[in-house]
């Protein structure tokens, strides 16, 4: 199943239309330094058969080059994701810590105006197009305000091999406003999950057995009610994990943060195919062993969910 | 506002519409009626519908006649006269343009756009998830395992895809939107047609010999609908969003069709010089638009849900 749509996207991928020789070559090029061009990208085989050379190069790694930078396609991407991956871990963290309290206490006290007031604003939150919000915190902390830098990610630490930025006060300064950017609708969906799980399990016999035992209220919410919420919350957050990566296009795109997202967006308007591709084979990667990691979740989370089920 | 809605919508329905079927639409309407929020919300969005069909008609100025602009005007703050003495209510972007004419033109291309999406994937989907809930058994699976592999991945992401492979243009869009959107109701509409297809009024329709044609869409399909209903509106305004995404991101709309996201894109780069305005109102625009949508779909979903009945 996996590899079936592997290769039909990468099938797909490799057809892109749009000749990159338009855009990639000297216009000023005559005839002949155009073909040698060409050749030197690997452009002059029929489709078929730059296809199989790709299928054949693809099993040992290799995606070929570049055609704008020069290198090869999967090192620039892997270069890449260590940015976005900070970026996406660094929103999650953001909407649990912001929405699961907020969850708990519309859920709670559903009745007061404070809880009417973040319900609204959850409704907001899924309305409100990303990076457009994005724009807006710009001007309002960069240019108005002056507080926090408009673009790129700043100064980075090196740790084992990778770049890390939120180490330092300056990373931690440009990370800030792209993490709650899109970090924005995943607290929407937080707040509204952890509101209806909350309201549910306060019903139960055991919230109310704890409280007929006397147990102070905050131990009632921190460890009855808590506790049983978080499983089905957990779970949606860690299949949104993927969703994050994929809306990371938009933010990076807006704060110029140069993860991979950004470097897809580049790739497309330059037409530059191995990249595309590339980018394609390893988000579908990351995809599906996202999909298997909560599918085993469930099961390890929730006894009643067993593997076998799921596979009849 | 109540009082407005009903008059507009009851007499041209009920006049085709059986007795009973009145009923139920009065109740409807009293049920959607009850929250105000819903019905501002839904005054708001014939507002916006009337100023995307009319847009050539109201807008202060059409932003395509060369004739009209004059760039010598670019980036003049809201409010700020022009020379002929007509004043620029949102004030004009780069080239000069009146900002409200400009978004109420790309009102009609981003509602358009996402209206004809929505539609088209609408009726895919509801064949599609008909049909495999009629029919049951091998092709069932097979869609039901393409719905679910499509689903497992981001929206944004297919349509990313898509558009790197096909390229820009009001028709690409359309298609990527399509392909988007039609699991969505796929999954939705079989789910609602493999209850109701238990029920005894398929058993007699299939007792009476009804070509499978005329059971699916004369019998399951007006069955399935409310559901459809609620899931299309939300729709609607995830394809309107997802659409000025890509115009943003500058794989969506071309330059000559400038959609709400179009527009916000084009500010961007005098957003850091201080001027707001070129990105500011089409978002709010955009904000307005899904906003109502989003209410609308909300009080559409507690009013038609069965379970929620009072």
């Amino acid at each position: 199943m996996v590899i079936v749509a592997m290769s039909v996207i990468v099938f797909f991928g490799v057809m892109v239309i749009g000749n990159p020789v338009d855009i990639l070559i000297n216009p000023e090029f005559d005839q002949e330094e155009m073909e040698r061009a060409i050749k030197a990208l690997g452009l002059d085989l029929p489709m078929w058969q730059q296809y199989l050379l790709f299928v054949k190069n693809a099993f040992q790694g290799d995606f070929g080059k570049s055609f704008v930078f020069g290198e090869p396609a999967l090192k620039l991407i892997i270069q890449r994701v260590p940015a976005t991956l900070e970026l996406a871990f660094t929103a999650l963290i953001l909407s649990i810590l912001i929405g699961i309290p907020l969850g708990l206490f519309a859920g709670l006290k559903p009745d007061a105006p404070v809880s009417k007031t973040i319900m609204g604003g959850s409704i907001l939150g899924f309305s409100l197009p990303t990076f457009w919000v994005g724009i807006m915190m710009m001007m309002i902390f960069a240019v108005m305000l002056g507080v926090l830098p408009a673009t790129g990610r700043g100064q980075t630490v090196t740790i084992m091999g990778l770049k890390i930025s939120f180490l330092t006060w300056d990373g931690l300064k440009h990370l800030l406003m792209p993490a709650i950017n899109l970090a924005l609708l995943k607290i929407s969906l937080v707040i509204r999950l952890t509101r209806a799980g909350t309201r549910e399990v306060v019903l139960q016999d055991y919230v109310k057995f704890a409280r007929a035992k006397g147990l102070s209220n905050r131990r009632v919410i921190l460890v009855h009610v808590l506790k049983n919420i978080l499983i089905p919350v957990v779970t949606v957050i860690g299949l949104e994990l993927g969703n994050l990566i994929a809306f990371s296009v938009v933010t990076e795109t807006v704060f110029a943060w140069p993860g991979m997202g950004k470097l897809i967006i580049d790739s497309i308007q330059l037409l530059d195919r191995p990249i595309i591709v590339a980018y394609l084979i390893i988000i579908v990667f990351m995809f599906v062993t996202i999909n298997l990691v909560v599918d085993i979740l469930y099961s390890v989370l929730d006894p009643r969910v067993r593997l076998q089920d799921v596979k009849s | 506002m109540s009082v407005s809605t009903k008059t507009e919508t009851i007499p041209e329905l009920s006049a085709e519409a059986a007795p009973e079927v009145e009923t139920t639409l009065r109740r409807f309407l009293s049920d959607f009626t009850e929250n105000k929020v819903a019905v501002a919300a839904f005054v708001v969005f014939i507002g916006i519908v009337f100023i995307a069909i009319f847009a050539p008609l109201i807008s202060p100025q059409n932003p395509f006649d060369l004739a009209e602009i004059d760039i010598l005007e670019g980036r003049l703050p809201p409010k700020s006269e022009s020379i002929s003495g007509t004043t620029f209510w949102l004030g004009t972007d780069d080239q000069g343009r009146d900002m409200l004419s400009a978004i109420f033109y790309g009102l009609r291309t981003s509602l358009g756009v996402g209206a004809m999406s929505g539609f088209i994937a609408l009726c895919l989907g509801t064949c599609i998830g008909l049909t495999a809930a009629y029919f049951g058994g091998r092709i069932d699976s097979i869609v039901m395992r393409l719905v679910d592999l499509q689903l497992s991945f981001p929206a944004i992401l297919i349509a990313l895809v898509l558009l790197a492979i096909l390229g820009k243009g009001v028709d690409k869009i359309i298609v990527a939107l399509i392909a988007v959107q039609w699991a969505y109701y796929a999954r939705t509409v079989r789910a609602s047609a493999l209850v109701e297809r238990r029920k005894d009024y398929i058993e007699a329709a299939q007792c009476l010999a009804f070509s499978n044609r005329r059971i699916l869409f004369r019998h399951l399909m007006p069955n399935v609908l409310p559901p459809l209903i609620v899931v299309g509106t939300v729709q609607v305004a995830h394809a309107i969003l997802l659409e000025s995404t890509l115009s943003f991101l500058g794989i969506g709309l071309p330059v000559t069709e400038p959609s709400l996201g179009l527009l916000i894109a084009n500010g961007f780069e005098y957003m850091l010089s201080g001027k707001y305005w070129i990105s500011f109102f089409p978002g709010v625009a955009l904000l307005i638009t899904v906003v109502s949508i989003n209410l609308v779909g909300d009080q559409l979903r507690d009013v038609l849900n069965p379970r929620l009945r009072r």
